[in-house]
């Protein structure tokens, strides 16, 4: 179970969030002018990679915000936290 | 059977506390500090159990938690029952009652006892071959087969003890009070650092407290007194807790750990009332060092597994802890040095060795010539090539190796002795470094794996980092302990270490025999039966990777993961597929190390704790008027309210009928309730739900459906505009928090820009729905001052107002099709506005009514239950609801799929109303409906998902969906029953009042 530093809260146990997906997803600004496959694109297809990947996470039992983190996969190491809306400050 | 093998003075065992124990219903008596296994070899007892697939008989083979053999059952009684106790851990108290495991109908005359006869045909993989044909017998041996597996008996009534979990945070925890781990405790504690010191046993010191001779010492001290007086220094540290008889199950990553503290379990029966039996330590460790030492590996020769047959280092511990000897003639069997301490120790008690045989051509350490000394014969370059005896070995037959070791030469010569002390060299127990997702390596020299990558702030030291000197210990510990915790000074300086042995070793994995080893049983893994024959031949079928010749042998499988036997599995392996020991890596081991109880694992979450119960504030009053219950989500919900000699059937038809004809009366305090605020709330209620938002007055209700972005049905729920910026949103009791999630999901990611505020206000509202054709009358006398007349308070709008001098919304939505007043309250005056209700509609049959009646009420009006008439594959246009989903709107979560080539096939599965041939028949939900019951495979083409019998229509009706459903109107289809189909015909889903003439009706 590992430890995440909520960039509003401090650091906190895994059980007190909850994982969201991959991030920097977004959401299509306007949906009808997408094919099919486009819209299925963004719909349903996620990576998952071996490696840092970056998700998102929800501290639900906490301030309830989202936010993103860049965690490596075969680890579960956390290179960064940031908040929504900004960029990475890893690769 | 009467021998009393214990001598005087021993380290652990106090002789004035004597106590009586039962095993195999026989009393015999122990000393306080024993364990079960050196209170049964005391009593000359080794036999203790039987093996789990030849049903051998087995006897104590360790004296630590690896223990493949003596797993007991522990208590007699149907509660505390507990198989696959480790007889070497278990510590004896005053009444304790063990048997034997996997013998019928006793260990002595086991029936199963066949199985090693009939062993040339039950060979590794024989279950996978022999019951896989044909295939439809499957059936008939699975009977005896679930018979035979398994070890023990598992208790048949709940466990009536005390278990509990505690967080534990630290600066350094050290695992293992071994003589490394209490010279690290030491150096962390006296640095400032809070340190946490465990260990699986009773008591500190690991094996050197008990090493005793002359032929080890630190310091010019006899190791075992140096170490007291370091035990004795460490118990006084402030910043030092210790923990013993505490076993870490599992290293989890972030230096996350679990640890089982045994509490209870050494007392008295009568001590443990009212006790905590096990904890939970749920450890954060800024720093973890593993001390867990090493494991002393048997031999692998023919016939190893005989009572009497133990590891020679479980020999020393039985002798110098608790002066108990394992035999009165005994043969060492060895391969290193490690046999001749134990033959030391025996000699200084007086203990008779009658032989010593050792692998190795030249023997050069100071012990082995005191051993020599002694008058002791020993066989070098020899090795056991068989075992005598079958409850317990008599004796033994060894023969000369060759120079490489492969063969065996010369002359056979036999040898007489009641207990066989083996050592193979040791294993560093590095479970649970790799737990943590440590890397090894495998050093050649001693063929061992040791800790290499450490993927956490974690340090491995003494013999579980490959140390196995004691030179290697001191000396390392403290390096790499400095260097670890960053200090400067210790109180450790120089060690000036003495030993009598030396690191040689002569390691053969399998040993060679003067039979094939078709003939031989050498057993690798005790516990499960696997012997060097099985994984070879496992290798000769093909099986290369170590993960596979695991399961396929079972070798390892056991419930002590093999600590024993899978090192010498692996050199089989690489010995017989010719690859390099290391290259195969180890199998897996996997968290707990040792298995854990499921008290445990609970601990307090039991009863009344395993679940949250939310309770509604009008809670005691439907207890009070005998409401039986249902769990919806964590609430606590009405389901029915019986009275006297009603059935659950007859309740909801009474229910039903006076909602209808008279009053109901729904507590629906359970629905989600979330306030949404802000000046785009209008905006964002028309993004999240499929209809339009922006124009809905103040004052005015309207259901909404909201989908998921992949357009399947979600929640769905009536929400109010309360003023300009200001919605009230009810939500299906269930997705209450589902729902505000995704929502916060939206707003925090997708749609920042909204100004819109969410809190759930669930909890904050006591929701009272009174519904039926008198309601507006009852309504009207607990709220006087309202004008409820239909031109003032028309359906699906809302009233602020009060009630006494308690501000109240009054909703006037309806799920039932009723005329229905929905009175939202604070929470605590719930129940009062309740009683009023049932007050005023005394006159006018008010009836309260459950989830059952409401569910049966919505049904005749075709109203869905998302999650019972939806899963999540049902679009508002399957649900026939394509009223609901605007065409102007450009946006709404889910639009974009509606129209996907998958959305829009005609032949979803699409909600219909059903009406059975024979009125009365009411169809089971979840039955499966077909058209066509003479075709083979029988098409599915859905399923009932809602079935009730309407005692308003007086028929049965059923909700269901159906592939194309929609164009069957009027269909004939067949429900398929067990033993009957019924007849069904496809109907509009909407089967009472369909144009909506309820709602006003006037009476």
């Amino acid at each position: 179970m590992f430890l995440i530093n909520c960039p509003f809260c401090g650091e906190r146990e895994q059980s007190e969030f909850k994982a969201g997906g991959e991030a920097h997803i977004e959401r299509p600004k306007q949906p009808t002018e997408l094919s099919d496959d486009e819209w299925a694109e963004f719909l349903f297809m996620r990576k998952n990679i071996k490696g840092v990947q970056f998700e998102r996470w929800n501290h639900a039992h906490g301030c309830r915000k989202w936010f993103n983190i860049a965690r490596d996969t075969s680890n579960d190491q956390i290179k960064a936290v940031y908040k929504m809306g900004e960029k990475p400050t890893v690769k | 059977m009467s021998k009393n093998l214990r001598f005087k003075s021993s380290k652990l065992v106090d002789e004035t506390y004597r106590i009586s124990f039962k095993f195999n219903n026989k009393t015999y008596f122990g000393y306080k500090g024993d364990t079960l296994a050196s209170a049964l070899l005391a009593n000359d007892v080794h036999l203790v159990g039987r093996s789990f697939k030849y049903h051998r008989p087995r006897g104590i083979m360790t004296a630590g938690s690896e223990e493949p053999n003596a797993i007991i059952q522990l208590h007699d009684n149907t509660s505390r029952t507990e198989p696959n106790v480790r007889a070497t851990e278990i510590e004896i108290y005053e009444g304790l009652v063990a048997s034997s495991q996997n013998c019928w109908p006793s260990v002595n005359f086991d029936i199963g006892g066949i199985n090693n006869i009939l062993s040339p045909i039950l060979p590794a993989g024989f279950y996978y071959k022999t019951f896989m044909w044909p295939k439809s017998f499957w059936e008939k041996y699975e009977y005896f087969i679930r018979k035979s597996a398994g070890l023990g008996k598992s208790p048949k009534e709940a466990d009536p003890d005390i278990y509990e979990h505690k967080y534990i945070h630290c600066d350094v925890l050290i695992i293992g009070a071994g003589i490394s781990g209490i010279m690290a405790a030491k150096m962390s504690a006296k640095n400032g650092l809070k340190t946490l010191l465990v260990d699986e046993k009773s008591f500190l010191g690991g094996s050197s407290i008990y090493d005793n001779s002359e032929f080890s010492k630190i310091n010019n001290q006899i190791t075992s007194s140096w170490l007291e007086k370091e035990i004795n220094e460490i118990s006084k540290l402030e910043n030092l807790e210790i923990k013993t008889r505490t076993s870490v199950a599992a290293f989890h990553g972030y230096n996350f750990l679990l640890a089982r503290e045994n509490l209870t379990d050494h007392l008295p029966m009568n001590q443990r009332e009212n006790k905590i039996r096990h904890r939970l330590l749920k450890i954060r460790a800024k720093k973890v060092i593993s001390a867990t030492g090493a494991i002393e590996r048997p031999l692998i020769f023919d016939n190893n597994d005989r009572p009497g047959v133990l590891l020679s280092s479980a020999m020393k511990k039985y002798i110098d802890l608790y002066g108990v000897a394992c035999g009165e003639n005994n043969i060492l069997f060895t391969n290193n040095d490690t046999a001749y301490e134990t033959a030391m120790s025996m000699v200084q008690r007086g203990i008779k060795v009658n032989a010593i045989i050792d692998n190795r051509e030249e023997i050069d350490s100071k012990l082995s010539y005191e051993i020599e000394k002694n008058n002791i014969r020993i066989f070098k370059g020899y090795t056991v090539v068989d075992t005598y005896g079958y409850k317990r070995i008599s004796g033994l037959s060894i023969m000369e190796l060759s120079k490489d070791g492969q063969k065996v030469i010369g002359k056979k010569i036999k040898l007489s002795c009641d207990s066989l002390g083996v050592s193979g060299g040791w294993t560093p127990a590095v479970h649970l470094f790799t737990q943590s997702g440590g890397k090894l390596k495998f050093r050649d020299d001693d063929q061992v794996f040791i800790p290499n990558k450490y993927p956490s702030d974690q340090l491995s030291i003494g013999s579980c980092n490959g140390d196995l000197s004691l030179e290697e210990i001191t000396t390392n510990t403290i390096l790499s302990v400095k260097k670890f915790l960053n200090i400067n000074n210790t109180d450790y300086k120089t060690f000036e270490i003495i030993t009598g042995i030396n690191k040689s070793k002569r390691n053969i994995w399998l040993l060679p025999s003067d039979k094939i080893l078709g003939k031989t049983k050498s057993f690798v893994d005790y516990q499960n039966d696997a012997t060097a024959k099985d994984i070879k031949l496992a290798l000769r079928e093909g099986f290369r990777s170590i993960e596979h010749v695991k399961r396929y042998t079972t070798t390892g499988m056991g419930t002590d993961q093999g600590k024993l036997g899978n090192m010498h599995a692996l050199g089989i392996i690489s010995e017989t597929a010719g690859t390099k020991m290391g290259e195969h890596g180890t199998t897996t081991f996997r968290p707990p190390y040792t298995p854990l109880t499921f008290g445990t694992i609970v601990g307090r979450n039991v009863g009344k704790f395993f679940d949250i119960v939310r309770r509604t504030p009008i809670h005691d009053w439907h207890v009070t008027n005998n409401a039986k219950f249902e769990n919806v989500g964590q609430w606590k919900r009405a389901w029915y309210y019986p009275k006297v000699n009603e059935n659950m059937n007859q309740a909801v038809q009474r229910e039903s009928k006076a909602a209808r004809d008279s009053a109901g009366i729904l507590d629906a305090s359970t629905l989600g309730k979330i306030d949404i605020q802000g000046t785009d709330a209008s905006e964002f209620l028309n993004r999240v739900y499929t209809n339009a938002w922006s124009k809905l007055a103040i004052g005015k209700c309207r259901y909404g459906l909201m989908l998921n972005e992949d357009g399947m049905v979600y929640d769905d729920g009536v929400t109010t505009r309360l003023d300009e910026n200001h919605y009230i949103m009810t939500t299906t009791t269930g997705g209450a928090a589902n729902v505000l999630e995704k929502l916060e999901d939206y707003l925090q990611t997708e749609w920042p820009e909204l100004d819109v505020y969410l809190s759930s206000v669930t909890d904050h509202y006591a929701t009272i729905s009174v519904c039926g054709p008198h309601s507006k009358k009852i309504v009207s006398k607990v709220i006087p001052d309202l004008d409820f007349s239909d031109e003032k308070f028309p359906h699906m709008s809302f009233k602020n107002t009060k009630i006494g001098q308690i501000k109240c919304r009054v909703m006037r939505i309806s799920f039932t099709g009723e005329q229905s007043y929905e009175i939202n309250i604070q929470s605590n005056y719930g129940k009062s506005v309740w009683k009023k209700c049932m007050e005023a509609g005394k006159d006018f049959n008010i009836t309260p009514y459950g989830t059952e009646t409401m569910h049966l009420l919505r049904a005749e009006k075709g109203f869905i239950i998302v999650g019972q008439d939806t899963d999540a594959t049902m679009t508002p246009i399957d649900l026939q609801m394509d009223w609901i989903v605007s065409k102007k709107k450009y946006d709404f979560i889910g639009k974009r799929s509606l129209y996907r080539s998958d959305t829009i096939k005609d032949d979803r599965k699409q909600l219909v109303g059903l009406l059975t041939e024979n009125p009365e028949e009411v169809l089971e939900e979840g039955a499966q409906i077909v058209a066509d019951i003479k075709k083979s495979p029988i098409e599915m083409l859905g399923h009932v998902t809602s079935s009730y019998y309407s005692p308003n229509l007086n028929k049965s009706i059923a909700l269901g969906v159906v592939k194309g459903g929609k164009k069957m109107l009027g269909q004939k289809l067949i429900i398929p029953m067990e033993n009957k189909n019924i007849n069904v015909t496809v109907a509009d889903p909407v089967f009472l009042d369909k144009k909506g003439e309820r709602l006003n009706a006037k009476l």
